[in-house]
């Protein structure tokens, strides 16, 4: 019993110690937003919201923002339309096919990032003009193997009997899709596009390499201006994204509560 | 039509791959192996062995060891814990530890250089303390750190992921029997883990290999890695295309490498059940 006891205080402290070491950054960040000092953001010479103010009347920054969410937006939604598709057609083939599908897909996932840009840009420079749509495609390929390893273990475990009772009584192939396999998917299709918009959010290297000059996201605006003078800015920018994702797990979590509650 | 699985459906998706995918990966081959002439040519592969190149190749897979150790000694008994305390998989208390996966990764670095800054909080809060400031900005220790920071929920997940999918009942019988808590932890816990390490050490590994904006952003240009070299072929004013694709292949070998791990170990698939 004492041993048991010994036992759950060390791992609470274990938990508060690794809670500390991964948080502490981050309330730098939140201290170096609101410190009035003008160059040196990690000595405190008083309170100021002034990056705040400045925060919002900056357009690099209004632009970078517009830019990332247009493109985990949109990169999301193509991955994990062409991912789900992939796996519903996976469905009728034979084995070797499947395996050989999966295995391209692992390519961009265990691909170093810089490889993957590098590759992409060697491709558009060749043929095209670098633009939001060359980010946008390049997007879409870091992200796509996210969805598609999210869908198809649902689309393994898909109970094939209510699909073919739809057909039998007379539904048509997009129908029976439609009304029984995407419902059954929805959850492996949601995982993945969350999943994919995430990676698309925090992309650096393959940006980098296919962004168009004078297209910024955020982490490639970061990257272009640490340096400089828009510190201030961006720390608060990380404060409001901090709050945002702490708000959206608060959020997630009732639901899921709520959820259970009512399952029960 | 009877059949589910409209191959049609598929098509895009392959397309997409062939275009996206495989094609610009042979472009690297083909401009791997040719000169600016357009002839063959094993200059740029060979290029590695040069030791301006072959020293931060040397380095990236020194310092990717070091984090990807780190983020497993400190990720197995987190997850170990967190299996402990909650059996599901999206819970509250592990979502905690995930969550700052969700800032931007260029934010969590810029947090790093914050805190270790020669007038950074570390050394004012070592100043407060009357202890001698250590100063890491530009070493290859202050580019360990983040990088461990940043893909610490890379390995943590994975793990985590593996543990859960152990049987309660085995633990149970195991205990039954008479086995201890470290017989259980060596013999039962562990070896049903693999996977999930296997996987979460591919996940931290290959990317903190080839990771080369962390060590500008807090290596200071000091600490100069092979990503950095390949970059720095591409984007410096002596850019050369053709050894840039050369150098990355070094990289796409060790992938490689590691993908033949993957395989060989992640059946369950817990690297990409991230959620």
């Amino acid at each position: 019993m004492v041993k048991k006891k010994i036992r759950g205080v060390f791992s609470r402290c274990y938990l508060g110690l690794i809670l500390i070491i991964l948080y502490l950054p981050i309330l730098m960040l939140i201290i170096a937003s609101v410190n009035a000092s003008p160059r040196n953001k990690a000595i405190w010479q008083g309170f100021s919201l002034q990056g705040y103010v400045d925060l919002f009347e900056n357009e690099t920054i209004r632009q970078a923002l517009i830019t990332t969410l247009l493109l985990a937006a949109g990169a999301g939604l193509i991955a994990t339309v062409l991912g789900t598709m992939v796996c519903i057609g996976m469905m009728g083939m034979r084995k070797r096919t499947r395996a050989a599908i999966m295995g391209v897909t692992n390519i961009p996932l265990l691909n170093a990032d810089i490889v993957t840009g590098i590759a992409l840009m060697l491709l558009f420079s060749r043929f095209v003009e670098l633009s939001f749509w060359t980010m946008l495609v390049a997007h879409v390929t870091l992200i796509i193997p996210y969805v598609t390893l999210s869908v198809q273990p649902k689309a393994a475990q898909l109970n094939m009997s209510a699909y073919e009772a739809a057909i039998d009584l007379g539904a048509t192939f997009p129908y029976a899709v439609w009304k029984v396999v995407l419902p059954e998917l929805m959850p492996g299709i949601l995982t993945g596009f969350l999943l994919a918009f995430t990676m698309s959010l925090d992309d650096f290297s393959v940006t980098y390499f296919t962004k168009a000059p004078g297209i910024h996201t955020m982490s490639t605006m970061i990257n272009a201006e640490y340096r400089r003078g828009i510190q201030t800015e961006i720390y608060a920018l990380s404060t409001l994204v901090f709050l945002i994702v702490l708000l959206a797990l608060f959020l997630m979590n009732r639901r899921s509560r709520t959820a259970q509650r009512e399952g029960e | 039509m009877r059949k589910l699985g409209a191959r049609i459906l598929a098509g895009p998706y392959m397309i997409w791959m062939l275009v996206f995918t495989i094609i610009p990966l042979l472009l690297i081959l083909y401009n791997a192996f040719t000169n600016t002439g357009g002839q063959f040519t094993l200059g740029n592969v060979a290029a590695i062995a040069d030791p301006v190149n072959a020293g931060p190749l040397w380095l990236s897979l020194k310092m990717s060891v070091a984090v990807t150790g780190i983020c497993l000694i400190l990720a197995f008994p987190l997850a170990l814990i967190l299996r402990q305390i909650s059996s599901d998989k999206n819970s509250f208390i592990v979502m905690i530890f995930i969550l700052p996966m969700w800032m931007n990764f260029m934010l969590r670095t810029l947090a790093w250089r914050l805190i270790l800054l020669n007038n950074g909080f570390l050394n004012q809060a070592l100043n407060i303390m009357d202890m001698d400031p250590i100063y890491l900005m530009n070493t290859k220790t202050a580019v360990i750190l983040g990088t461990a920071y940043d893909y610490f929920p890379f390995m943590v997940l994975p793990i985590y992921n593996a543990l859960v999918k152990i049987d309660r009942d085995v633990i149970q019988a195991a205990q039954d029997l008479g086995a201890g808590d470290w017989v259980i932890l060596g013999r039962i816990i562990l070896p049903l883990s693999i996977p999930g390490i296997v996987s979460g050490i591919t996940m931290v590994l290959v990317p903190s290999m080839s990771e080369f904006v962390i060590a500008s952003m807090l290596g200071g240009g000091k600490v100069y890695m092979i990503g950095n070299v390949i970059e720095q072929a591409f984007n410096s004013g002596y850019a050369d295309t053709h050894l840039g694709c050369g150098l990355s292949l070094s990289l796409m070998g060790l992938i490689i490498i590691s993908m033949i791990a993957y395989y060989f170990f992640d059946r369950g698939g817990e690297g990409s059940a991230l959620w």
